[in-house]
């Protein structure tokens, strides 16, 4: 029984379809990358995922839990957003840190929030809600060292390099512990030599537990980290595989143009 | 020298009226204009539609005329005079630079990129924490020389009050022209100088004060 299970997720633009009829089965732990051009719903995909986009058709399913249903008829609450969208972690191809925080505070600043409300609601006493915060500061700090960052921790975002800014961006999607971490082209706003340093990371990140998908263009980043790659192609799934299918042996007309056109 | 110290003890209670129009409004503007910002900017069109209509009368009449209005038409239309001259002054100011400032409010917040809110989405933040956490300090940073610009020329508007004869500087220099003294009327510059001098500084310091990030 696979952990995330995507079915028939379908999202038009106006008139314009983005993405017909996807779907997908990951299991836990697995690295999953989706490559493809740009305009093939990539990050649509990782987007409905998240829910910054509403699929119009379609379920998602975590851990055997139905999470999303669509028909395309009912609208979606804030509120009931907020609780399905606490399944998945997002990193995104900008950073988009919060600029007037400091990046151990860019980690704490969610997690604080989710704190003062449980405080509220449950009428949590003083001492827990000491003992949480340092829970979150603990956190904050493994995390930082994770990516490599713990001297950077009180620098702000505007003092940071395109790539300590992205390990500072992972590092804070990490804080929640989400189920399944998506990454959205993190490199590709890094100039060459940063891009290193952020796959460093993400591959460093791979653990039983941990299930994440990557749309990305590094193929080489692809082919060697992930367990399982995904072609997109004018939003369907045109092939997928292991690395060594998808790459060493692809099936589809459209696959090895798309991978011909990037050796070059 | 008796003269010299009369006119200015006048001019001062008078600058007195003047700031307390000037802080007052301020007060009072400044949050008023951003929930007006909100309704310029609500998603359900009808609302959007008489927030900006509003938006537009308030900035397309002289203040001078909104000023009449507040004074006279409740005591015309409803036989209920306002009592005071001040308090109307007060709320023509509020209303009218609460649209102003509405605009900038609005242009600071369109202005930070999307992937901010987002970011606090995928966070799991509420919208109204993300406004409050994420959003408001940029479009504080971004807006401090417009507003800047804005407050100071309200410290000139409140010259305006004088038109329902509120007893600001203005109107009290005018009383020594029936003593065929003209110059307190220009001494009067030398309040508004200091004053807008130092609001001046106050907001470069502001500025300053946030430098230490980028939006």
């Amino acid at each position: 029984m696979s952990f995330l299970t995507v079915k028939n997720i379908n999202k038009s633009f106006g008139s314009t379809e983005v993405l017909r009829g996807i779907d997908l089965a990951i299991n836990k732990g697995e690295v999953v990358a989706i490559i493809g051009s740009s305009g093939s719903g990539k990050t649509t995909l990782l987007r409905c995922l998240n829910f910054l986009e509403i699929a119009d058709i379609g379920e998602i399913s975590v851990d055997g839990e139905v999470i999303f249903a669509s028909d395309g008829t009912r609208a979606f609450s804030d509120r009931e957003l907020r609780e399905k969208r606490s399944r998945f972690g997002l990193v995104f191809q900008s950073f988009n840190l919060f600029p007037q925080y400091t990046a151990f505070e860019n980690l704490t600043l969610a997690p604080k929030l989710k704190l003062e409300e449980r405080v509220k609601k449950e009428h949590l006493a003083a001492a827990e809600r000491k003992a949480e915060l340092a829970r979150i500061t603990a956190r904050a700090a493994d995390l930082l060292e994770q990516v490599g960052l713990s001297e950077k921790r009180d620098f702000y975002p505007c003092q940071l390099s395109g790539g300590q800014q992205q390990r500072v961006a992972i590092a804070r999607a990490l804080m929640l512990s989400p189920d399944i971490l998506c990454f959205d082209e993190p490199t590709s706003a890094l100039d060459p030599e940063l891009t290193g340093e952020v796959l460093r990371v993400i591959r460093s990140l791979k653990n039983s537990e941990r299930t994440m998908i990557i749309v990305t263009h590094e193929m080489e980043f692809a082919r060697n980290v992930a367990d399982h790659v995904i072609f997109m192609a004018d939003g369907v799934i045109e092939e997928e595989g292991t690395p060594d299918e998808v790459f060493g042996n692809p099936k589809s007309e459209k696959t090895k143009a798309f991978l011909a056109v990037d050796k070059g | 020298m008796a003269l010299f110290f009369e006119v200015t003890l006048s001019l001062l209670k008078g600058f007195g009226t003047t700031c307390s129009i000037f802080g007052l409004t301020l007060v009072l503007a400044l949050p008023l204009g951003l929930l007006i910002s909100f309704g310029t900017m609500s998603k359900f069109r009808p609302v959007k539609a008489v927030f900006k209509t509003f938006v537009w009368i308030i900035r397309g009449v002289p203040l001078m005329l909104q000023l009449f209005v507040v004074f006279y038409v409740p005591g015309f239309l409803f036989g209920m005079p306002i009592a005071s001259r001040f308090v109307s002054t007060i709320i023509a100011f509020v209303i009218n630079y609460a649209c102003y400032f509405s605009e900038i409010y609005r242009a600071g917040i369109e202005a930070i990129p999307t992937g901010q809110t987002e970011a606090g989405e995928v966070l799991g933040m509420t919208k109204w924490q993300i406004f409050r956490k994420v959003i408001f300090m940029q479009v504080v940073k971004r807006i401090i020389p417009p507003m800047g610009n804005e407050i100071i020329t309200l410290v000139k508007d409140t010259a305006l009050a004088r038109v329902i004869a509120v007893t600001e500087i203005i109107w009290r220099a005018e009383q020594f022209t029936s003593r065929a003294l003209i110059w307190p009327l220009f001494y009067t510059a030398v309040f508004y100088l200091a004053f807008v001098g130092a609001l001046t500084l106050l907001f470069g310091w502001a500025e300053k004060k946030l430098a230490y990030y980028k939006v």
